[in-house]
């Protein structure tokens, strides 16, 4: 994975930028010295590695607008950071940028339970926004497995969903509003806590862009009542096919479970091995959760029980207590721990339509075999976004190039079969290369315009979600976009990036 | 001009030597009047692809609305956003097509539960103001491979781009309904009934007050549905005494007289739509000095019937929120802005988005003002 070369001339600027950040930044708030920016040098995608020039850790809109506007006029790339969680390589800095995270924001501005909203600043954690509201009985639905540390404003940028999006849907779905600071630190607020646009719909927009349009400092959510009660059930079957059809069954029947969750051999012995959630030896197992008072679970369950039987289960085992719940989602929710006992792994994001699950699980294994590594398969079937899990040794020499080739070959096969390459984790640079594979140039050209309109000299998170190669251009300033009021120079004191 | 395929839509647009009006069943004239030579693209029909257990539709953006609704009830599914039917409220005939109802972003009272039409948007491919193909999205449900044009495209009112096809996600429909409603309640009392509802955990799928009463709705496993029917009821006493109707047509007629505003159908007058928190509501249609109010989605939605030719955002000053105008003769939505005027840094990125999509600005120009 390729990432453009840090520029000298910038790299050279870095006193006096950190001087310009400094005087309108409190003093904690600017990291320079090379042994603090380290621990800013990558996400979850740790493969990957470039210390920034500098980090700033504003605490308000204003703060952040500030920094923007600096960096803007020094023509410095800035990449925008909420926990470091991203999987895909989202805030990966380069050398030449400066890491704007926005961790210190966290606090809860409004809640108001009648309205169904709240309105947080951008670092709050998830989980914390549940937590904010769960006295009263609501939750904030998106639930990213990362959801103990990763941040709304990451959340936003990457449009994330979790294993209960079948019933509430992802990120864009529950988003109300946001603040957003342009790069040139223009402050915008788009929605807030009525329910459709007025005129375009620029928070769908922006939900998803990556922080390439701009900086979301605060956000309106919709919280939602939480449901009496949920429960969930776990079947085992004979085949991932037999797995397959029966999840197509479930949703046919018109039972709407809150999750789904399948889970492949492999899988369930790495689990079981490392969780002993008491797992039954078989092939593929399915956790199903669905929600309501006891009666209605009972009802829906019921239902999921009658349509399961049609297919021979190994094993249907429903929870009587809370206890049994917790240990049946105990496994699924340790499998990447699991995963990392025994190997390193790459966990790929792919989402197929359901239909073609056999068939793509089929093509993995036979796949796996051709790679020569492993491969485990946990995903939220319901809504067909795989997880599949490839196994390597980052310390074998040349064991991570062949893991990212199988990668890649696993993401064209689901592009194949009418998928997409990313369901929930972004594009980021771990995709970024194989955008072509999903969409023509005139597809990723009308993405691009988008981001000339908002950061038209292609300073925010540049590097991310468009081949390296298709953005070039524009990263260095020299696209002609008709009709723009574009600087092509920008008015700073370091020059233009990549040499102009 | 009438196209019937991808292609002639491009080449339509290509060839466009001035502005274009797009037309898809022709059922909702909204926004400023715009001029120009109609491009009918009702010819572009038919669904692609129908996977009920994958609970994806796709489908030609021209195909008939009751060609869609058809399909999916055959499978025992529905279009779980609801959307209206507007012919009665703006006076129109012909068909609604898919493509319209995406356009206008076109939601009913459903959209409290399972959000508005754009979020059970999947996929888009339309043809922008240059006649280029644009692909965004799929027909998966879940899917972040690169920015999400398609929520852009839904609402945009054919602006940015005609649409060519769509997918979208699809719902099972329930077995059973109930609806509870309260009668004899003020504006503000039905606020607090419908908010009470609303933050239960009883699922709620419709919350609306009008010449009715005071309606909730909710949907699922008949059991269920009777189980929280009863809960909702003793929930809601301290409000109101509230009937349950049980009986399905009665209760459906009631819903999608609520879904089109029906209301207001046989009256004189404009009618605008203000959305707005729930509890801000009630005293913005108090001051609005409308004939006649219908509130849907829980007090966010509100239907304002009006003296011909006012205008209501002078009436109503700064509130959080917006006001647009659905029905008005051409002459008052060409002297009062249909949408709602956007602030400055949201109408640069606004102008900055058409000049891309529409660099010749031929696609309904000046529609959303």
């Amino acid at each position: 994975m390729d990432m453009p070369a840090p520029d000298a001339a910038r790299i050279a600027g870095k006193g006096a930028l950190g001087a310009a950040l400094r005087a309108v930044l409190p003093e904690d708030a600017v990291i320079s010295d090379p042994a603090e920016t380290r621990a800013y040098e990558c996400d979850a995608l740790s493969a990957y590695r470039a210390a920034p020039m500098l980090v700033v850790l504003p605490r308000s809109t204003e703060e952040v607008a500030a920094v923007l506007r600096i960096c803007h006029a020094a023509g410095v790339p800035v990449v925008p950071r909420g926990a470091g969680t991203s999987l895909a390589g989202g805030a990966l800095p380069t050398e030449d940028s400066v890491v704007l995270g926005i961790a210190r924001m966290n606090r809860v501005l409004e809640v108001n339970y009648d309205d169904r909203f709240i309105r947080v600043e951008a670092g709050r954690t998830n989980l914390s926004v549940s937590g904010a509201v769960e006295a009263e009985g609501f939750f904030y639905a998106p639930d990213p497995s990362s959801q103990l540390a990763c941040a709304i404003g990451g959340n936003i940028a990457m449009n994330s969903g979790g294993a209960h999006c079948l019933k509430y849907g992802v990120t864009t779905n529950n988003l109300l509003g946001v603040t957003l600071v342009q790069m040139d630190g223009t402050v915008v607020e788009i929605g807030g806590a009525h329910m459709d646009a007025g005129g375009l719909d620029l928070l769908g927009l922006v939900c998803g862009s990556e922080g390439q349009l701009g900086v979301v400092t605060e956000a309106t959510l919709r919280i939602l009542p939480k449901p009496e009660g949920a429960r969930p059930v776990l079947i085992g079957f004979r085949s991932n096919e037999v797995a397959g059809a029966c999840v197509a069954d479930v949703i046919k029947a018109g039972v709407l479970p809150v999750a789904i969750e399948f889970m492949d051999r492999p899988c369930i012995r790495a689990c079981e091995d490392f969780a002993h959630a008491g797992y039954p030896d078989c092939e593929a197992l399915l956790i199903v959760e669905v929600e309501g008072a006891e009666s209605e679970i009972d009802e829906q369950l019921g239902l999921i029980r009658q349509i399961a039987m049609r297919h021979d289960p190994v094993e249907f085992r429903e929870a009587v207590s809370q206890d049994e719940a917790r240990k049946i989602w105990l496994g699924r929710k340790s499998a990447f721990g699991a995963m990392g006992q025994i190997n390193d792994y790459m966990c790929l994001d792919g989402t197929i339509p359901v239909s073609s699950l056999p068939h793509v699980l089929r093509r993995i294994g036979e796949m796996s075999a051709e790679f020569g590594l492993d491969v485990a398969n946990v995903f939220h079937a319901g809504d067909g976004n795989m997880h599949p899990l490839i196994l390597y040794d980052a310390n074998k020499p040349g064991d991570l190039e062949t893991c990212e080739a199988f990668g890649a070959e696993i993401l064209k096969l689901c592009v194949e079969v009418g998928g997409c390459l990313t369901g929930e984790h972004g594009v980021g640079i771990e995709k970024r290369d194989l955008m072509e594979v999903q969409y023509a140039p005139a597809d990723l050209e009308a993405q691009m315009q988008v981001k000339d309109v908002f950061d038209p000299l292609w300073l925010l998170n540049p590097a991310k979600v468009f081949p390296l190669a298709a953005s070039a251009a524009r990263r260095a300033g020299r696209e002609h976009v008709p009709g723009a009021l574009r600087p092509r120079t920008p008015a700073g004191y370091f020059g233009n990036e990549e040499g102009a | 001009m009438r196209v019937s395929s991808e292609e002639e839509l491009a080449e339509a647009v290509r060839d466009a030597g001035g502005p274009l009006r797009i037309r898809g069943g022709g059922t909702r004239p909204v926004g400023r009047p715009v001029a120009g030579a109609a491009l009918d693209v009702s010819g572009l029909c038919g669904i692609r692809l129908y996977e009920p257990g994958a609970l994806t539709l796709v489908a030609a953006a021209g195909t008939p609305l009751a060609e869609i609704e058809a399909a999916l009830a055959g499978e025992g599914q529905r279009l779980a956003f609801e959307p209206a039917d507007w012919r009665g409220l703006l006076g129109t005939t012909g068909e609604p097509t898919l493509g319209g109802v995406i356009a206008a972003n076109v939601s009913g009272p459903r959209r409290v539960q399972a959000g508005a039409a754009r979020d059970a948007l999947l996929g888009v491919r339309f043809v922008d103001g240059r006649g280029t193909v644009v692909k965004n999205g799929g027909r998966v449900m879940k899917n972040v491979t690169g920015y999400d044009l398609v929520k852009l495209m839904a609402g945009s009112w054919g602006t940015l781009g005609v649409l060519s096809e769509v997918s979208l996600k699809v719902l099972p429909a329930p077995e059973a309904a109930a609806t509870l409603a309260i009668t004899g309640l003020d504006d503000a009392a039905a606020i607090g009934a419908m908010t009470a509802a609303l933050r239960s955990p009883f699922d709620v799928t419709g919350a609306a007050h009008g010449r009715e009463g005071t309606l909730i709705r909710i949907e699922g496993f008949a059991d269920s549905v009777a189980y929280r029917a009863g809960r909702l009821a003793d929930l809601l006493a301290t409000h109101g005494a509230a009937e349950i109707l049980r009986d399905a047509g009665r209760a459906a007629e009631i819903w999608r007289a609520v879904r089109d505003v029906a209301p207001f159908h046989d009256r004189t007058g404009d009618v605008w739509r203000l959305s707005v928190a729930p509890t801000a509501a009630a005293a913005l249609a108090a001051r609005s000095g409308a004939d006649e109010v219908l509130y849907d989605w829980g007090g966010g939605l509100v239907w304002l019937l009006v003296q011909a030719g006012s205008d209501l955002r002078a009436a109503l000053g700064d509130f959080a929120g917006h006001a647009t105008v659905i029905r008005a003769a051409e002459e008052t939505r060409a002297r009062i802005a249909p949408f709602p005027p956007e602030p400055a840094p949201v109408a640069a990125i606004s102008a900055g988005l058409r000049a891309r999509f529409d660099p010749r600005g031929i696609l309904n120009p000046g529609l959303m003002g």
